[in-house]
């Protein structure tokens, strides 16, 4: 554009032909460098936050390593992970976890996903899933909660249409199974402790000193990796559960 | 043609005629200074009797359409043969990472892991091997897409429909600078979020999204506005590439003994200023190896009546 316009020296300058060129030069570069400016807004307003895949590094470093070329999303067993779109600025093509559609379940173990990241923008520091820090679960919805009601659960976990997978170490380790497809019968709904990937990372605890009272209240622990299977198994409309991207053990 | 200037007009400079030639160019140059130009239109309308050939560019179109269809089965059929996208991939194992989006990841994070460098590597390797901007024209899905857009154009345009109203090639070296900046600066890979090469080849292997509306909207621009605008004025791959493709042994070669110099193969060339040595009295040497800036599409070497194009392997030659 300007910098490789004619030389001064020509005649050229003064040639409204060669004149209009530079002009239509310098409009399209700025149109096309104003375009890719567009990629500020949404994450800089943070438009679209997102679950990212596990050993995902912090979030502005995440965007700048990723090489967006979602080669997690083709090693991952459940299919879990997805790519950012236009709305997503800079995040075009940046993997992320739609917890409640489908949400990690580790049943790789060796965390593939990190394992197939070329740049490093899913930290290779990460080898098992107890390291894995992708946010915290929260009870988001106390009064909604089943456990908390005292009540039980029978049927699938996430009737039809539902199409997210978990795969049941009981059935078939290998072979993922619609969550539509496999039915509950529980005294007590206990869905998201039952099916959580994380030792330790969330239990029932009851709610008085009543040993006939039935209600128990989920509580999260420390070991919890936020990976949003809770999230995902939650039977309730919306979740009662849900995973705070991001947040660490402590943070207000 | 000297390396630097292969440079310097791929960057934008224009070509030059040159003011020196060999003295079996310059005899060959005076040769065809006494062929009459009746008589000149007839051997040139005797060339183009025969048909035209389509040889390179359908070798061509089935080649980027396999390369891509690797990538869209590969993924589909869960064969793990070559994983990921144009971006970056893991061809049997093997890192791959497209040299522009390496490029553009490591001024952006700074940091600069070992697989990424062997990715870079391997793919610094082969393209070197092939062509640097054989990239362009044999894999990138965009190019396809944008081939097409400008055969429209050339149709309307032949209808006086639309007119293409050309940049200044050097807005390309400028975008290639700021992009770069763009990334050191703001710590994000700025272009990969309109790159159309990226949005295009994960659409293929991913399903399309909301990115391909601009990639429509590009190609419609290029229909209406500015021929080929992508490749030729914007797009920083292409000038990754033609660094690597500067030094590359895969190039198109140009004979000066048959050419007829109507210029038929600039008419169908994305980055005709490579071919400057095609014009009359323009070729200081009886062989010309054209320059960094060719995408070794071979439409021209499809469209030369004469033969006076071909694909050259340097040192090969004698092989051949």
């Amino acid at each position: 554009m300007s910098e490789q316009s004619p030389p001064a020296k020509r005649p050229a300058a003064a040639n409204p032909k060669t004149r209009r060129q530079a002009m239509r030069s310098l409009t399209m570069g700025g149109a096309i460098i104003g375009a890719s400016l567009f990629g500020f807004f949404p994450v800089l307003r943070k438009w679209t936050p997102r679950l990212r895949p596990p050993g995902a590094i912090a979030e502005r470093d995440f965007l700048a390593a990723c090489i967006k070329c979602g080669q997690c999303v083709q090693v991952c067993p459940v299919k879990a992970i997805e790519l950012g779109d236009l709305d997503e600025g800079f995040g075009v093509g940046v993997p992320f976890i739609p917890a409640r559609e489908q949400a990690c379940d580790f049943s790789c173990d060796a965390v593939q996903c990190v394992l197939a990241c070329p740049t490093g923008a899913l930290a290779h520091s990460i080898s098992k899933k107890e390291e894995v820090r992708m946010g915290l679960a929260r009870l988001d919805r106390p009064n909604a909660c089943l456990a908390r009601k005292g009540e039980g659960y029978r049927g699938p976990a996430r009737p039809a249409p539902f199409k997210g997978v978990h795969r049941y170490a009981e059935i078939d380790r290998w072979k993922p199974v619609k969550l539509a497809d496999y039915k509950y019968d529980l005294e007590v709904c206990d869905l998201c402790v039952r099916e959580c990937p994380v030792k330790n990372a969330i239990t029932l605890e009851p709610m008085s000193a009543d040993p006939t009272d039935k209600r128990r209240t989920p509580v999260v622990h420390e070991a919890c990796v936020g990976c949003g299977m809770c999230e995902m198994i939650c039977p309730t409309e919306s979740s009662s559960i849900v995973i705070d991207i991001r947040r660490k053990w402590g943070d207000a | 043609m000297s390396l630097l200037s292969s440079l310097k007009i791929m960057l934008g400079a224009a070509p030059e005629r040159p003011t020196a030639y060999t003295p079996e160019a310059e005899a060959m140059h005076e040769a065809k200074r006494q062929v009459k130009g009746a008589e000149r239109a007839k051997e040139i309308k005797a060339a183009h009797a025969e048909h035209r050939s389509h040889k390179w560019r359908n070798i061509r179109w089935a080649t980027l359409i396999a390369v891509n269809m690797v990538f869209v089965l590969s993924f589909r059929f869960d064969v793990q043969l070559v994983e990921g996208s144009l971006t970056a991939s893991r061809v049997i194992g093997f890192h791959m990472a497209d040299l522009n989006s390496a490029l553009q990841v490591m001024l952006a994070y700074k940091v600069i892991l070992i697989n990424l460098v062997i990715g870079t590597g391997t793919v610094l390797f082969m393209w070197w091997l092939f062509g640097g901007r054989t990239f362009c024209s044999w894999t990138c899905p965009y190019h396809l897409l944008a081939e097409i857009a400008e055969k429209i154009h050339l149709f309307l345009a032949a209808k006086r429909m639309v007119v293409d109203y050309p940049l200044h090639r050097g807005a390309r070296s400028v975008l290639y600078v700021v992009f770069a900046l763009l990334a050191v600066i703001s710590g994000y890979t700025v272009y990969e979020s309109i790159s159309p090469t990226g949005i295009v080849s994960r659409a293929l292997i991913y399903g399309p999204g909301l990115a391909m509306i601009w990639v429509l909207g590009l190609l419609a621009y290029e229909v209406v506005f500015i021929r080929r605008m992508w490749c030729r004025y914007v797009c920083p791959i292409g000038l990754t590439y033609g660094f690597v493709g500067s030094v590359s042994p895969v190039r198109v070669k140009y004979n000066l003994e048959n050419c007829l110099h109507e210029g038929d193969c600039r008419k169908v060339c994305l980055v005709p200023h490579v071919l400057e040595c095609t014009k009359k009295t323009y070729a200081e040497d009886v062989e010309v190896a054209i320059g960094a800036d060719c995408t070794r599409c071979g439409l021209c070497i499809d469209a030369c009546p004469t033969g006076s194009l071909r694909y050259e392997i340097k040192g090969l030659n004698k092989l051949l």
